[in-house]
């Protein structure tokens, strides 16, 4: 199904996440079969399709959330930076480099400063002044820091939506990640906070790798670099954006989905 | 349109049948409750005093206060709490945080939901064996501490492990994604929102205790002592037994006596009760989510 020349990248080094022949299955049910690709070095990659596709289930296999869902099991290779994460024993030190962004944001029961210095302090940061600057930093970086620079010390659960959302991005950025996951981050984010935070992920992208999944064509398309198309538990096609986006499919139904013949 | 039929009459009748039956059933729950408080109130009331509270019984128990086994109660629930509560509140985390669901596991929850069925008299044999003999603690506030501790084990792991499960798994699972061990959750998310609900259903269970008569009195409780325990290894006089010596054991005891000391008894329990009460509406209304 796949071309597999074009999922796989030949310079090795530009390689941050290498997925070989992935499949998933919840309590013997597949969710994905088969995912063969590259994720590169800085890029933002795209992964659209309609629901049920198994993009989530894709990403969680990244970071090994599969170990929290007992009836979930995963087959196959993924390489982060050489290194096969399925067969990592130091799964803390995997995740603590992969940022994680959900559509629903969860604000932890602590205040809007202990939401973002909960990561460094784990990392073992005690000093205060230097946890304010990173506070500081990914709250800006999350340019949610004006909003809420007057009540650091107020709850990160009782933010808007939005707000919510941004605080959940800043505290994945305090994990300072090689790798930026987001799963359909504007479902409960108003259009404006939305384009703030797709500038938000430009900027992000010269610093570390971002994967983007989405459910909004167009939002693939303003921000990634490469796309990939899944459907049905399958990973149909992987391209540069802008090509797909002008037509230059090679399935017809990664056309129809992205011109919204279905969904 | 609206015209009433046949049926609409039906059902309103059976409606405000069902709905005067199950308001009834509620009413008759209550007076139970009632009757007792009223009667102890009503009868023991005119006992109550400072000095009955704080000074010894005299004249053999016939007379007097009920201050050693008021002191009794409270150490041997104070004992009994801080035996329990440390175990209890530990195998609560490590099986709602850290345990699969396996066989093992089942196993583990079967036994704990045994132990809650165990009959109190049998506790206080078990009481008995282990800690009065086998441990060689004698008949003490030790041993009696102890068999209230194994008896409300279960009841303080259940309410913990409620309290552990209202915290949002979406917490621990966006710690977890951060890098963060399952210690390093459990202590700086999971536990500073659960320990409210701990502490107030731990306080609430195990008050309960202080009215247990049947697990301490063969191993640590004292049918009359002329002097206070001086340390855990000594016997005590307890409130539950001076009730029960009081008005089935000592001829002469004047009416107003048992009653008083039942509701010094109940009066404890509803205390603690109400504490517990008052601190988690103080604290539900502090809910961070």
């Amino acid at each position: 199904m796949v071309n597999q020349a074009a999922a796989v990248t030949k310079n090795e080094a530009e390689v941050k996440i290498a997925v070989r022949d992935l499949s998933i299955s919840y309590g013997g049910v597949p969710a994905l079969t088969g995912v063969t690709l590259d994720v590169r070095e800085h890029e933002i990659f795209g992964i659209i399709g309609p629901a049920n596709a198994g993009k989530t289930s894709f990403i969680k296999t990244l970071n090994r959330m599969d170990t929290f869902d007992s009836s979930m099991k995963v087959e196959g290779q993924i390489l982060f930076n050489g290194l096969d994460v399925t067969k990592l024993k130091n799964i803390y030190a995997l995740r603590s480099r992969i940022g994680v962004v959900f559509p629903l944001p969860v604000g932890l029961p602590l205040t809007i400063y202990e939401n973002v210095a909960l990561s460094p302090r784990l990392r073992g940061i005690k000093d205060k002044s230097e946890l304010d600057v990173i506070v500081e930093r990914c709250l800006t970086r999350a340019a949610l820091w004006d909003e809420v620079k007057d009540r650091l010390s107020s709850l990160g659960s009782l933010l808007s939506g939005g707000q919510q959302q941004r605080l959940t991005i800043a505290r994945a950025l305090s994990q300072e990640p090689d790798v930026l996951m987001l799963d359909e981050f504007s479902i409960a984010v108003d259009p404006v906070t939305t384009m703030r935070i797709e500038d938000v992920l430009k900027e992000l992208k010269h610093e570390m790798t971002i994967i983007l999944v989405t459910n909004l064509v167009q939002q693939a398309r303003r921000l990634a670099d490469r796309t990939a198309f899944f459907l049905d538990g399958r990973c149909v096609e992987i391209g540069d954006t802008e090509e797909l986006f002008t037509g230059n499919v090679k399935d017809q139904k990664t056309l129809d989905y992205i011109e919204g013949k279905f969904g | 349109m609206f015209a009433q039929s046949s049926l609409n009459v039906r059902n309103k009748r059976v409606e405000s049948l069902f709905r005067t039956l199950f308001l009834l059933m509620t009413i008759l729950l209550i007076i139970p409750v009632v009757i007792i408080l009223g009667t102890l109130v009503a009868k023991g009331g005119g006992s109550l005093s400072i000095d009955f509270l704080f000074t010894d019984p005299t004249n053999g128990m016939t007379a007097g206060g009920i201050f050693p086994a008021l002191l009794g109660t409270i150490l041997i629930v104070v004992v009994a709490l801080i035996a329990s509560v440390p175990l209890g509140v530990a195998a609560a985390i490590y099986l709602n945080e850290y345990a699969g669901d396996n066989w093992f596991t089942r196993l583990i929850q079967l036994a704990i939901i045994n132990l809650a069925g165990v009959p109190s008299i049998v506790h206080a044999l078990f009481g008995v064996g282990a800690f009065v003999l086998f441990f060689g603690f004698g008949t003490s506030i030790l041993a009696a501490s102890l068999t209230l501790a194994i008896m409300t084990l279960p009841v303080v792991i259940v309410s913990t492990r409620e309290s552990l499960r209202s915290v949002p798994q979406a917490f621990r699972e966006a710690c977890w994604n951060m890098g963060a061990t399952r210690w390093q959750t459990i202590r700086r998310v999971v536990l500073p929102n659960a320990v409210s609900g701990i502490l107030t259903g731990i306080i609430l269970e195990v008050s309960r205790t202080a009215g247990e008569t049947a697990p301490i009195m063969f191993t640590g409780a004292a049918f009359f002592l002329p002097f206070l325990p001086q340390s855990v290894f000594d016997q005590t006089m307890a409130l539950s037994l001076h009730l029960f010596v009081v008005s089935t054991q000592v001829p002469g005891v004047p009416e107003g006596l048992p009653y008083g000391v039942a509701l010094v008894l109940i009066g404890l329990v509803l205390l603690m009760n109400s504490i517990s009460i008052a601190f988690r509406m103080y604290l539900r209304g502090k809910k961070k989510w």
